[in-house]
């Protein structure tokens, strides 16, 4: 009954296998989730380092990107 | 190929961080200037000396701040176009990349929106940043771990149902989770009894356009570079890989 312009799986084109993408995830992902960190609570609900001096700089992103600040 | 779709997804995040910075600019800094304003006045003790002042905090240190976030998306959302594409349903390098961006947008930022909106200074108790940062960050990978679980069920029920109701119940599912998720988790009420409506409304107002700039400039961006780097590396059969 299945007609041919329905794919039978969403699998409708070649896909980059999983092996492929899974160590640009993981080291990659990495790095940029620390980046995000850095902007959304670094001296605010954590701390790596001391000061407020990250906090005060990224001030208005913080804010306007939904990032709870202080 | 992941690579070259991983640089032209922080490319793309570069030029979209930098259109939601003058988004912000001029439609977040008013309100921002307001609340400061009123912060000062309402404050119970004189402020120690600032460590960044206002200008460079709503000029460099937003744009640093907007445009490293967009950077940083931009590469995750370009790795997850890399798992996402050609295993959900869309046809198209556009389709996937636009999908993804509009998708990322709802699940990332606007349904944690919903629960705990952005504030501006002087809303929010310094004391409790602990808890409503976790309360956030939580509410957001809940968002996260519900999509990831509908966009599974939507490729599962694919094959029995079609693709438009598969992806109207996972859809529903997503939002039945996430709804009784949103229920679940405590609330936050720290506005100041004297801060003004208007303000508020307008910084969260320019909040979501800021984001919706970045997420819509991203998948707009990438769209075309993701096109051009998937057709360049024409997908080998399976086998073919299995060799290299």
């Amino acid at each position: 009954m299945a007609t041919h312009s329905v794919p039978a799986t969403p699998a409708a084109l070649p896909a980059i296998p999983i092996r492929q993408v899974a160590p640009w995830l993981i080291f990659a992902g990495v790095i940029l989730l620390l980046a995000i960190y850095f902007i959304s609570s670094e001296q605010g609900a954590l701390a790596m380092f001391p000061g407020m001096s990250v906090h005060e700089f990224v001030h208005d992103g913080r804010h306007l990107l939904g990032f709870p600040c202080h | 190929m992941v690579g070259k779709l991983l640089v032209r997804g922080m490319l793309a995040g570069l030029v979209a961080g930098a259109l939601a910075f003058v988004f912000g600019k001029l439609f977040g800094e008013p309100s921002i200037g307001n609340a400061i304003g009123f912060e000062e006045a309402h404050a119970s003790e004189p402020e120690g000396p600032e460590l960044v002042s206002r200008a460079v905090q709503s000029g460099l240190g937003l744009a640093v701040a907007v445009i490293v976030f967009g950077i940083a998306i931009g590469g995750i959302y370009a790795l997850v176009f890399a798992l996402a594409h050609g295993r959900i349903g869309t046809t198209t390098a556009g389709a996937s990349a636009v999908s993804l961006g509009v998708l990322g947008f709802c699940v990332v930022y606007l349904v944690p929106f919903l629960k705990y909106p952005a504030n501006p200074p002087a809303v929010g108790e310094p004391d409790t940043i602990g808890q409503r940062t976790g309360d956030y960050f939580g509410m957001m990978l809940a968002s996260i771990v519900f999509a990831v679980l509908a966009v599974v069920a939507y490729r599962a029920l694919w094959q029995r149902l079609g693709g438009y109701p598969a992806g109207l119940l996972a859809g529903l599912g997503y939002v039945v989770l996430v709804a009784v998720c949103a229920a679940l988790m405590p609330g936050v009420d720290e506005v100041p009894k004297a801060f003004p409506a208007d303000t508020l409304w307008n910084f969260r107002v320019a909040a979501i356009g800021t984001q919706a700039v970045l997420w819509l400039v991203l998948a707009l961006v990438f769209a075309p570079l993701a096109k051009r780097v998937l057709q360049a590396a024409p997908e080998r059969p399976l086998a073919a890989v299995r060799q290299a």
